[in-house]
């Protein structure tokens, strides 16, 4: 889980696809291409816009909603925790951070 | 050559003539019978009289469905149409109850917006760079 985490955040096409959705989330994928294509001046393809949001799927980071006919992404910044758990909770709640 | 007509197809022919006049505003151009209970039933922008003519064609064909179903899922628009103010355009639609699958989204020069036109397709609405 942590590797997929890790794989998902390490592409800057990825990051970009989070920005996004933490600025409004549930965007279709239409919508998604809009915004890397005409925003961020990205030319990819829709499969390879797929492609990513598979990989963020996987990482937990990206979830999918079905309304209707429709199919939403959100954000979902919930395994984001385990870095901070991982490195930065132990730090500011270490002896150091105490003993000042 | 000109692009005088194009097409979307549409589950219910007399559903879609509702929204596109009653709801969207365009005006009747031709309705004609064409066997069975089709019609060749086409609208324009009253704006534009004489322009591009929309027919909203039965989706009758069995590969109408899957075709459509596919796009919607996705969110993508099988047609676009220019509107002066897309965020006016959105209010006043969605007063009428429309359904939009995506927000008015201000992209560089470009403002869009996607809606749900009640008869299987979604269509974009965008204003024109000035």
């Amino acid at each position: 889980m942590a590797d997929d985490l890790f794989k998902a955040l390490a592409d800057s096409t990825r990051r970009t696809i989070l920005d996004e959705l933490a600025e409004k989330s549930g965007q279709t994928l239409f919508e998604i291409c809009s915004r890397l294509s005409m925003k961020h001046q990205l030319g990819i393809s829709r499969q390879a816009v797929s492609q990513h949001l598979a990989v963020l799927e996987a990482a937990g980071l990206v979830e999918t909603r079905r309304e209707g006919r429709y199919k939403f992404h959100d954000l979902n910044t919930a395994p984001l925790r385990q870095i901070t758990a991982r490195w930065l909770v132990r730090d500011t709640s270490g002896p150091e951070e105490n003993s000042s | 050559m000109k692009i005088h007509l194009t097409s979307v197809f549409v589950d219910d022919q007399a559903k879609a003539e509702h929204f596109y006049t009653q709801v969207l505003g365009f005006v009747k151009k031709h309705d004609v019978p064409v066997g069975g209970t089709d019609r060749w039933l086409t609208v324009v922008s009253p704006d534009e009289p004489g322009g591009t003519e929309l027919l909203l064609e039965p989706a009758g064909h069995p590969a109408a469905r899957a075709y459509r179903d596919a796009l919607v899922e996705d969110g993508i628009p099988l047609a676009q149409f220019a509107v002066e103010d897309v965020r006016a355009e959105y209010e006043r639609l969605r007063g009428h109850g429309v359904r939009f699958t995506q927000e008015p989204l201000e992209m560089g020069p470009v403002t869009t917006a996607v809606f749900d036109d009640t008869c299987g397709n979604l269509i974009q609405i965008a204003t024109e760079p000035r």
